[in-house]
């Protein structure tokens, strides 16, 4: 019986075929991002080594979830510097410089305090779970080392039998290279 | 932007120009980092010595007994907040000019932070009790006090160290990435790691940047509650000279005063050891020296109103205590913040001095000083200078423990400084870039 290593089927999801585009300029990318939405293409994924509006306007995709994650993480924060402060007052109540034993406008620091701690580390958790699930949907699929650094690119997931069409949409649209995954 | 970087400023010539801080940095960095561990040898024997003879061998005398420790712990905390402000406060303002300074105060943010965090721990004595500072009960089920400003300190202190941290983590991931792509050996692997599968594709990015902005925007107020909730240790007590509702935005420009001075005297040596000058220009220097200045002014402003306070106000006490301070024993304490901090940064109105590096750099040391001074005449003269002890004895002098651990606390913070800025990306890669021009067809480099 093979054994299969679940960490394997989370990080490394079997290989998508495919086509690989190396743009040299954003408007080549972004012009091809065009064609392919145009011709119906939707999960391919598009490389950048920094983060450009042009690029987003083009796939033009909903507001990342990850705001959820920080509003639910900000607000269970808050909830949790309220009872530790509350509960632990209360638990063994001792009057200190005369002020009522739960005395809420000393304890908003502390709710303040865990409002950002929690807001952040959800947020945190938020982005890599978000682009984890990501991953998993595409697969593992094709790169190149100079998406990092100047070169933009654009991989579309295709059967052999599209894969010329869209090899010759790529090209059309300024690629540099195109290569078959 | 002010300044259009070069035309050979490209992003392929980013990349490069910023991975090569991770080449062989030369001699000038080793000697550098042999005389930070040597600070820090300093340091730690001094610890040693507080270790095994107690507290009688720092300075302390009745009723000074918070002294360089803690005057150490807000100095080093307030270093720590230019960082968040470079990178969270300007960013929400789309600050063009913060991409490529603000990885060094990020990381200046943290390692400031660590460094901080180590003083209530030597102030407190018996360090193997520093548990107690965590809140659960203790054995006869008492739990910390939550109106206590020292237990408001901890979780603000806590939060600031954990979310600075994940902040800068945050930023670099992308540059991890980069670097990767161009590494070899050990160091491809070490990077593939860190960079936990970075691709720059458009998942990736959708989620990083809201992620960012909202990471950002916890920052923002959190950097301006740390410093309010680190005053009100001091505004919170009756002390005459602590006892002020000034304090909160009096020591929040203080901060963002030393840090910005501090990140001005890291990054003159990063700049010329990395050989960064194209990336990191002097329209930066003037930008952050421009920053210096406001928030110097604001400083300046508070002692006005501090002593005016005092004097109007017409509490006898008060005013023995501004009395005491410009005029008592500590005198030369007092004047030396008042030079360093009121009176040179008026030498940045001067675009001259604003645009030569030189000239920053020694006007930020002087800040740096000042701006110990600054905390050593709130903490250790307010309290020399108490009123309401009739049998005081205000002959107060640091020891040689005091000074020693003060030095290794310098060259703790400049040891993980330096091995951060040659391990990894001491400038951001992927923001520099942003700010860039994009590579456009028909146009061969920039438009």
């Amino acid at each position: 019986m093979k054994l299969v290593n679940p960490l394997t089927a989370i990080f490394h999801p079997p290989p998508t075929p495919g086509v690989l585009g190396v743009f040299g300029h954003l408007d080549a990318a972004l012009e091809a991002i065009r064609q392919l939405r145009k011709g119906g293409h939707t999960d391919f994924t598009v490389y950048s080594p920094v983060p450009r509006h042009e690029l987003e306007d083009a796939l033009d995709q909903p507001v990342s979830p990850v705001r959820m994650f920080t509003l639910i993480g900000g607000i269970a924060g808050c909830a949790i510097g309220a009872w530790l402060t509350l509960y632990m007052s209360y638990d063994w109540p001792i009057v200190l410089g005369g002020k009522p034993i739960g005395s809420i406008p000393p304890y908003v620091v502390i709710m303040f305090e865990m409002t950002v701690l929690f807001g952040a580390l959800s947020t945190i958790l938020g982005i890599a779970f978000n682009a984890l699930f990501a991953a998993r949907r595409l697969g593992t699929v094709a790169y190149d080392a100079r998406f990092t650094n100047d070169k933009f690119g654009i991989f579309v997931p295709s059967e052999s039998a599209r894969q010329s069409q869209v090899e010759s949409l790529l090209r059309g649209a300024g690629a540099e290279e195109v290569r078959r995954a | 932007m002010a300044d259009t970087p070069p035309a050979r400023v490209t992003y392929d010539f980013v990349t490069r120009a910023i991975a090569r801080t991770l080449g062989n940095p030369g001699k000038g960095y080793f000697a550098l980092l042999a005389a930070a561990v040597a600070l820090l040898g300093v340091g730690i024997t001094c610890l040693l010595f507080l270790l095994r003879y107690g507290l009688g061998l720092a300075g302390y005398s009745h009723p000074v007994y918070w002294a360089v420790y803690i005057t150490c712990f807000v100095f080093w905390v307030g270093i720590a907040h230019s960082g968040t402000l470079i990178s969270a406060i300007l960013f929400l303002f789309r600050s063009g000019w913060r991409t490529a300074v603000y990885r060094t105060a990020e990381a200046m943010t943290v390692f400031a932070v660590m460094t901080a965090g180590l003083f209530p721990l030597i102030h407190i004595g018996r360090q193997w009790y520093f548990y107690w500072l965590i809140p659960y009960p203790n054995e006869r089920g008492l739990w910390p006090n939550f109106k206590s400003p020292l237990i408001w300190d901890e979780f603000a202190i806590g939060t600031y160290f954990t979310v600075s941290t994940v902040f800068l983590i945050m930023g670099l991931i992308p540059d991890i990435a980069a670097v990767r792509d161009l590494a070899t050996g050990w160091r491809k692997k070490l990077y593939a790691i860190t960079a936990v599968g970075w691709r720059g594709t458009n998942e990736q990015w959708r989620h990083y940047t809201r992620g960012y902005l909202y990471l950002a925007a916890l920052a923002t107020p959190l950097v301006l509650s740390v410093h309010s909730v680190v005053s009100w240790d001091f505004a919170m007590a009756l002390v005459p000279g602590w006892h002020a509702t000034l304090f909160a935005p009096y020591f929040v420009a203080g901060a963002i005063y030393s840090g910005v001075a501090m990140v001005i005297t890291l990054l003159v040596p990063i700049r010329k050891l990395f050989h960064l000058e194209e990336i990191i220009t002097i329209h930066h220097f003037e930008n952050l020296a421009k920053l210096c200045l406001l928030t110097g002014l604001i400083v300046s402003m508070s002692y006005c109103t501090e002593n005016f306070t005092a004097w109007f106000g017409g509490n006898p006490h008060e005013r023995a205590a501004f009395w005491y301070r410009a005029f008592g024993p500590f005198w030369w304490a007092s004047w030396t913040m008042n030079i360093c901090n009121g009176l040179l940064p008026w030498l940045l109105w001067s675009k001259k001095v604003r645009t030569s590096v030189v000239a920053l750099f020694v006007v930020s040391i002087f800040v740096n000083v000042g701006m110990w001074f600054e905390r050593f005449v709130i903490i250790v003269v307010s309290l020399a200078g108490e009123p309401f002890e009739r049998f005081a004895n205000a002959t107060y002098n640091p020891t040689w423990a005091d000074w020693g651990i003060m030095a290794g606390s310098f060259g703790w913070f400049f040891m993980w400084f330096l091995l951060f800025v040659k391990n990894f990306p001491a400038v951001s890669i992927s923001e520099v870039k942003e700010v860039l021009p994009a590579p456009r067809r028909g146009k061969a480099v920039a438009a």
